[in-house]
């Protein structure tokens, strides 16, 4: 089948998948909020604008904390920061594992070793408890910061995975033709494997930045998330430390995480979605 | 025991429509006799071979009949052919290698199929060793991990257990496809055997190799695109085939002791047709050499002599 | 065998190695003094400063190599000795966190154990259910997308506070003084409760949804098509898939360790539950540099007896393992 005609089939069943039409839409729906959202406000996040722990109404959307601070506000930005390192961690988590994954998976012997070991090692490292050492450290962090952490520590799920596919693929025939025929290991790589692992590594990448998301509302909620941002997680560690469960001030520490738990799930609906799509195998009948 | 299959129709469901892969087979295979099934890829052959054990999802039954041994196959219905599996009519997959648990010893999964089964394993061990000794396997294998087996090894195992119950009808498919030509030697011969002592009356080899039928096979039928093309004794399709197809197919065949100097091996020029939007009438028409208007009917799976079926409109003329 | 384990005993080793390694390393790295950094933090008065800086700065060997003061650390952290909390001044950090262990283990290991144990019996179930995995499929997916502190938020505001039939801070009455007696004992379980529920069903979700996929990928495979083909009742096939599918399981709970390990951490920070997670966040947030080192110590050291648990429970189950032909899967 021509390169052409299997993108528009990938396209059609796209278009028909139910969990891809699902986790898109939901996805859609907070990236809009998180771009336009803050361009209903005029407040700054840690601006006092009116009277204390009050409930939504239409003047406040969601309602204000403890100290009178706009909750939407806090909202609409946290969510952007969300977007933000999820991309970015995620993003660096995907290279790193792609690196490393091509590495070991192509050149296998003792460079796959070498990678396997550093892999495993990182693997099995609490990831967190070194982070929070780091971080407690720092004065100053900001969100580029936390985006390099979260990656600089999940890529070993990636590098695993993308070296199993790396190795099932670097046996097929077209890359012995490709090396018979004096082809460059690095142009190999990048012409004859990476394109047929395309797909795969979009899988990859979603989960990674799910993982980022979630990594990051967990450093937020420690208080060793950015020192000079809003975001979702400081808004829950806010809520905590201020006894919004017992002012049951549930505007206050419900939407945060709710937003977090759908964008999450939406990236993992849209995962299996996306897989049904390229794996025929799989699509429901 | 006999089959007699008649007019089965099985189509493969897909999103975009029905895989039409098996029309109207029908055919019977006497009593101990080995019959090769034979054709290219794609031409419906595992499906025929399968439709008979298993036919699951995608594989969807249309209509036609099965009997083996005088009582009919409810080949679609996945329960009520429970009772003949295994005991009545048994397969060796194609994907025999990998049809073992990786983490189950060989001896403790043959004996968990037995007892599932009904069947004492203790009652069926000494037979199972004698076989295992018959095709040149150590009794130790049951005590092993497949991963501890060669491809061969594990082959031979799959073959011994799917035949331990002498079943009537043994569906043997390509099992030489991923083997070496002493080795498949070795198999087919192994094949014939279980025949020879009754471990297996009779049997469906399928292959898309027919020098292999041409050693073993009592009867060979063609299959193109779906579609019964011919079906004879062995000699008979070697030597005096009469469907354009199998004409086509032997003479593509290299012989030994021949060299071509003179003539080049010639393939059949084309491609088999997608069964998803099958042409009407012969499928084999685009490529036949001989094909004229009468083929947009499918012709009919005709005896035009004695034990000598073919699938084309000009050999009837030529009888008539 | 011993292939496989001698392989898995160097990286717990090298890792070992490794996170101590770096334990030690931060605190040099960070600009100042740091014994001048702790102690201004430290509400002390100016001669237990004075004392205290001659303590610390001999206790991290700053007076004097530096190769000198790795091999004192190491020597230290084998006999033992950790050093004394200045946040919990004076008590020894060994003792600070020996006492919070035991809070660590009843909430990790029922979670950890439970939830990998529920969520992939039910898996399983829902793989070939209908009507199960209808409704498993979804919970699973939400829950697994839960981040941990929210779901713990959300359990004590609904059970402690609208319902109020649990307590949601401590991890015991704080009228009571730990003892064996059944009061103090259903106090404890009374606390218990929510933040384990907590963690145990976000692994419930996770496992469950990873089993399920994995049943439907094992009974789609040669082995199970070979059984059905030779009449073999569902239940054998479903036994054999099942247990095929439990190793990667196994695999994948020893790589989610340290997720498991910094949810708990959150979840005993929204229910003030003292546990290791608990300390360190106190640790970090008064600076209190030789209690960050001991509660991360510890942890390492429960994740790689975790690890090396899960590897031991990966022989039992799968015999390639042992005949020695399979490497290392994992």
């Amino acid at each position: 089948m021509t390169w052409l005609k299997q993108r528009s089939e990938i396209l059609y069943f796209a278009l028909r998948n139910n969990k891809l039409r699902l986790g898109m839409v939901i996805l859609l729906a907070f990236v809009i909020l998180a771009v336009v959202g803050p361009l209903f406000t005029d407040y700054g996040p840690f601006d006092y604008v009116g009277p204390a722990r009050q409930p939504p109404s239409p003047e406040y959307w969601l309602g204000t904390t403890f100290f009178g601070q706009d909750v939407y506000t806090q909202f609409v930005l946290g969510l952007r920061a969300t977007f933000q390192v999820g991309l970015i961690g995620g993003g660096l988590g995907t290279l790193i594992g792609i690196l490393v994954g091509f590495a070991a998976g192509y050149r296998g012997g003792i460079v796959d070793e070498i990678l396997n070991m550093i892999t495993n090692i990182v693997l099995v490292i609490p990831t967190l408890a070194i982070l929070l050492i780091i971080a407690a450290y720092l004065e100053v962090r900001g969100i580029m910061m936390e985006s390099l952490f979260i990656g600089c520590t999940a890529w070993p799920w990636a590098a695993r995975a993308i070296r199993a596919q790396t190795l099932s693929l670097r046996s097929r025939d077209f890359v012995d033709l490709a090396r018979l025929s004096g082809m460059k290991t690095g142009k190999i790589i990048f012409t004859q494997i990476a394109p047929n692992m395309l797909s795969y590594l979009l899988l990859v990448f979603i989960l990674q930045f799910g993982g980022a998301v979630l990594a990051a509302a967990t450093l937020d909620f420690i208080g060793l998330g950015p020192t000079n941002a809003m975001s979702l997680g400081l808004m829950m560690n806010y809520a905590v430390l201020w006894n919004a469960l017992i002012f049951e001030m549930w505007w206050w520490f419900i939407p945060p995480g709710l937003a977090i738990m759908a964008i999450v799930g939406a990236l993992y609906v849209t995962n299996v979605g996306l897989d049904e799509v390229f794996n025929p195998k799989l699509r429901e009948m | 025991m006999s089959l007699q299959v008649e007019n089965l129709r099985v189509y493969y469901q897909t999103v975009r429509g029905d895989v039409q892969a098996l029309e109207r087979a029908t055919f019977t295979i006497g009593d101990g006799e080995i019959m090769g099934l034979a054709g290219e890829s794609g031409c419906g052959k595992t499906t025929l071979g399968h439709s008979l054990i298993r036919l699951a999802p995608p594989m969807r039954f249309i209509e036609g009949r099965v009997t083996l041994d005088g009582e009919e196959l409810p080949v679609w219905d996945m329960e009520k052919m429970t009772p003949f599996r295994f005991k009545k009519l048994s397969i060796i997959p194609q994907y025999a290698m990998n049809a073992l648990n990786p983490t189950r010893k060989i001896g403790r999964m043959a004996a968990e199929l037995l007892e599932s089964r009904k069947v004492s394993f203790q009652a069926t061990l000494p037979e199972l060793q004698r076989r295992l000794d018959l095709v040149e396997l150590s009794p130790d294998v049951l005590n092993m991990y497949p991963i501890e087996l060669s491809g061969g090894m594990k082959q031979r195992v799959v073959m011994v257990i799917s035949t331990l119950l002498n079943p009537s009808l043994l569906i043997a498919d390509e099992i030489t496809s991923a083997l070496d030509v002493s080795t498949q030697k070795a198999v087919a011969e192994m094949l014939v055997q279980f025949r020879d002592r009754g471990f297996v009356q009779s049997m469906i080899v399928i292959t898309h190799d027919i020098s292999i039928l041409y050693q073993i096979a009592d009867s060979i039928m063609i299959m193109y695109a779906g579609q019964l093309a011919e079906r004879a004794a062995t000699e008979t399709i070697i030597h005096a085939p009469r469907h354009p197809y199998t004409r086509l197919l032997i003479s593509a065949l290299p012989e030994t002791g021949v060299r071509y100097v003179e003539r080049r091996l010639t393939g059949i020029p084309g491609q088999p047709p997608l069964l998803l939007n099958p042409p009407a009438g012969c499928r084999f028409r685009d490529r036949c050499p001989v094909a004229f208007e009468r083929c947009l009917d499918a012709p009919p799976f005709a005896e035009v002599e004695p034990g000598h079926w073919v699938a084309c409109w000009k050999e009837y003329a030529q009888d008539a | 065998m011993r292939r496989y384990f001698g392989r898995k005993l160097l990286i717990y080793f090298l890792t070992f190695f490794l996170a101590v390694t770096i334990d030690w390393l931060i605190p040099r790295f960070m600009p100042g003094d740091p014994v001048q950094n702790m102690l201004s933090r430290a509400a002390l008065h100016a001669e237990a400063i004075e004392v205290m800086h001659g303590y610390y700065t001999s206790a991290f060997g700053l007076d004097v190599p530096i190769w000198q003061q790795y091999i004192n650390f190491w020597l230290a952290l084998l006999h033992g000795d950790l050093g004394i909390s200045v946040y919990l001044f004076p008590q020894p950090v060994m003792s600070v966190l020996l006492r919070a262990v035991p809070y660590d283990i009843i909430l990790l290991l029922p979670s950890i154990l439970l939830g990998w144990y529920a969520g992939n019996k039910f898996g399983a179930l829902a793989a070939r259910t209908k009507w199960l995995d209808n409704t498993i499929l979804p919970i699973g997916y939400i829950l697994t997308a839960t981040p941990y502190m929210w779901l713990g938020i959300l359990l004590a505001w609904a059970f402690g506070i609208v319902l109020g039939i649990f307590p949601i801070a401590g991890a015991y009455s704080f009228q009571m003084a730990p003892s064996l007696s059944l009061e103090f004992i259903g106090s404890v379980l009374h606390h218990w409760f929510l933040p384990f529920a907590s963690l145990f069903l976000v692994e419930f979700g996770g496992w469950a949804i990873g089993m399920r996929n994995m049943i439907i990928y094992e009974l789609e495979a040669d082995y199970s098509h070979y059984l059905e083909a030779l009449g073999a009742p569902q239940r054998l096939i479903r036994r054999y898939a099942f247990g095929n599918a439990v190793l990667p399981q196994l695999t994948g709970l020893a790589l989610k360790l340290g997720v498991i390990v910094a949810g708990a951490l959150v979840t005993e920070v929204v229910f003030s539950y003292p546990g290791i997670g608990y300390l360190l966040l106190q640790a970090i947030q008064n600076q209190d540099y030789f209690l960050i080192q001991g509660c991360f110590l510890f942890i390492i050291i429960g994740v790689l007896i975790a690890n090396f648990a899960i590897d031991v429970a990966i022989v039992i189950v799968d015999p390639r393992t042992r005949t020695g032909m399979l490497g290392e899967t994992a």
